[in-house]
């Protein structure tokens, strides 16, 4: 089988994001950066079924230079080869602009399955593998947990609220949207580092994929949220803000 | 100005969210100008409930295929219903699980994006939705044709006064799409519970719920240590059920368990915006994060900004040296 995961690089969990000067989007200059987590998953779910029926798993994403680094790291997990869509303005295009040059990177692929994770952890808008699966006309299941092939085509465990799930089958090829948590991720082996730096990775201009980039939703400013709540923060050590806490709680919550 | 407001139908009622949306609905336009859409197989009890509502009409989309969900069924469904209408301006709906499935095909269909998880609409319009998960707000501004495709997420608007004045009801027409069974490509099965629920978090009254702060499975008997002082359930955010550290009928938030303790103690949870819509509504919430600017201190009474690795073992002990 031949699979394409679609990966995002996002800052890092925990760095400190700031607001850029324009407001329009954040501040990139020294953030630390890493690969979308349902994004791994996706990647992960695509290495399991190519080690149990064989094929090929690519790796694609687009941004600007430094997405170079979790291609890297997907390859040193197992993937094949890559391709990177070079792009300086991802941050500006919505849903619709981003998965058309997706579509138009993985179409002349011809590939069996395409994974991608159900949302970014930055944008968030959880659409961009639907949008890719209309683009090209093909089936989609979205909140994947696992995914076997059956004949013919997919047999998949979908995710629904509050703890309930679906099987759904589907022919391929398709379109998944992976959830986080259906599989353990792998690290990357040193083995596995070395050989990625010898695999196929092939970077095309996003300008050359002939692709209507213009947003019609459009990112106009960012902020910081307002808050729902008045906060009170205990200060102090933790021994000190501890027993604040519980004096809080019994007196004035009432909750204790 | 038309709105189509599409309604989804839980266990034969139309869900709350829905509810919530047709708030959103009516920021665009007064209630004759809102068309609510029921789709199904058979549709007329969520109709009839539709129609008390405070809306202008209400339109069964309605077809054999439609009878279980389906991305193909219902993008083509309300597709075709866009495309018969006079020029619709809003289409909104609650952004729940199966919207996030179908909708943002749909508006592609149309040469649209979906505005989606919106918290707030303000003048212009302008809709905010959450970026990196909580910490920063976008303000978005459709700048396509019509009609704009939004979701609301739940719990961001308040779904009162929408009842009909007057005990009046709105008027039911009719649709039925063109659909044939090869245009729908997935085929669903019944939904079904995961594991066997032992844990009633729902009926709890004090919940300790733990996030990725923890660092490792090892350090779980401290946070239980907690709980057991406070009486409390032990809870978690999802990063700790998809690791396998604690059973994922443990977990809180929007694939797990929905929440309204009188007292809700956060440890290490950041407080992205799926764990928030399963604990938002408790009494009393604590937070102990290490991070300021956690979205969990957002929606907190109180907070301690410090190591968790400090501040729960002192919390424990308080809690003991209180009782005494």
């Amino acid at each position: 089988m031949k699979i394409i995961v679609a990966i995002k690089q996002v800052p890092e969990r925990d760095a400190p994001v700031r607001i850029a000067p324009s407001a329009n989007w954040i501040e990139e200059r020294e953030l630390q950066w890493a690969m979308n987590e349902p994004d791994a998953y996706a990647l992960e779910e695509a290495l399991l079924l190519k080690e149990k029926a064989g094929g090929e798993v690519i790796v694609l994403s687009a941004g600007p230079e430094r997405v170079g680094s979790t291609i890297r790291e997907a390859l040193a997990k197992g993937a094949d080869r890559a391709i990177h869509i070079l792009c300086d303005d991802l941050g500006a295009r919505d849903a619709l602009g981003v998965a058309r040059l997706l579509a138009a990177a993985i179409k002349p692929e011809n590939p069996d399955l395409v994974l991608t994770g159900l949302q970014s952890e930055d944008v968030g808008s959880g659409q961009t593998g639907v949008i890719v699966a209309e683009l090209l006309g093909l089936p989609h299941a979205t909140m994947i947990l696992q995914v076997e092939t059956i004949e013919p085509g997919l047999k998949v465990k979908r995710e629904l609220e509050e703890g309930w799930f679906q099987s759904i089958e589907l022919p391929t090829p398709a379109v998944l949207t992976m959830q986080s948590g259906g599989n353990k991720l792998r690290y990357a082996t040193l083995m596995g580092i070395k050989r990625a730096k010898t695999k196929e990775l092939r970077t095309v201009n996003a300008a050359d994929l002939g692709v209507d980039g213009a947003s019609v939703a459009m990112l106009e400013r960012i902020s910081v949220p307002k808050k729902q709540k008045s906060t009170q923060i205990l200060p102090g050590s933790a021994r000190e803000a501890a027993t604040a806490l519980v004096e809080k709680l019994k007196t004035e919550a009432r909750v204790l | 100005m038309s709105v189509l407001l599409v309604l989804e139908e839980s266990n034969g009622k139309v869900k709350r969210a829905s509810w919530e949306a047709l708030a959103a609905a009516l920021r665009f336009g007064p209630p004759e100008s809102v068309t609510a859409v029921v789709i199904g197989a058979q549709t007329e009890a969520l109709a009839a409930e539709a129609a008390a509502k405070n809306v202008g009409k209400v339109i069964r989309v309605e077809h054999p295929l439609l009878a279980q969900y389906t991305a193909d069924g219902f993008s083509t469904a309300i597709e075709q219903l866009l495309r018969n209408q006079d020029a619709t301006k809003w289409v909104v709906f609650a952004h729940t699980y199966q919207v996030r499935d179908y909708a943002p095909a749909l508006a592609c269909r149309m040469g649209q994006v979906l505005i989606g998880d919106v918290v707030g609409i303000e003048d212009g319009p302008v809709f905010a939705r959450q970026l990196m998960q909580g910490r920063l707000t976008g303000s978005y501004r459709h700048t396509g044709s019509e009609p704009c495709f939004v979701s609301v997420q739940t719990g961001a608007f308040r779904a009162d006064s929408d009842s009909r004045p007057g005990g009046t009801v709105a008027p039911v027409q009719l649709f039925s799409p063109n659909l044939d069974a090869a245009q729908i490509r997935t085929r669903p099965g019944e939904p079904f519970r995961g594991s066997a629920q032992t844990v009633d978090l729902g009926s709890a009254q004090r919940i300790v719920s733990v996030g990725r702060g923890i660092k490792d499975a090892a350090n779980l008997p401290m946070v239980q240590e907690l709980a057991t002082a406070l009486g409390a359930e032990l809870a978690a955010s999802r990063p700790i059920c998809d690791n396998g550290w604690l059973p994922m009928e443990r977990q809180v938030g929007s694939s797990g368990q929905t929440v309204a303790p009188k007292l809700y103690l956060a440890v290490g949870i950041s407080g992205a915006i799926q764990h928030l819509v399963g604990m938002k509504g408790s009494q009393c919430i604590v937070a102990i994060n290490k991070d300021p600017d956690a979205p969990i201190f957002e929606v907190a009474d109180y907070g301690i900004v410090g190591d968790l690795f400090e501040v729960v073992p002192a919390l424990t002990e308080a809690l003991k040296a209180a009782k005494q």
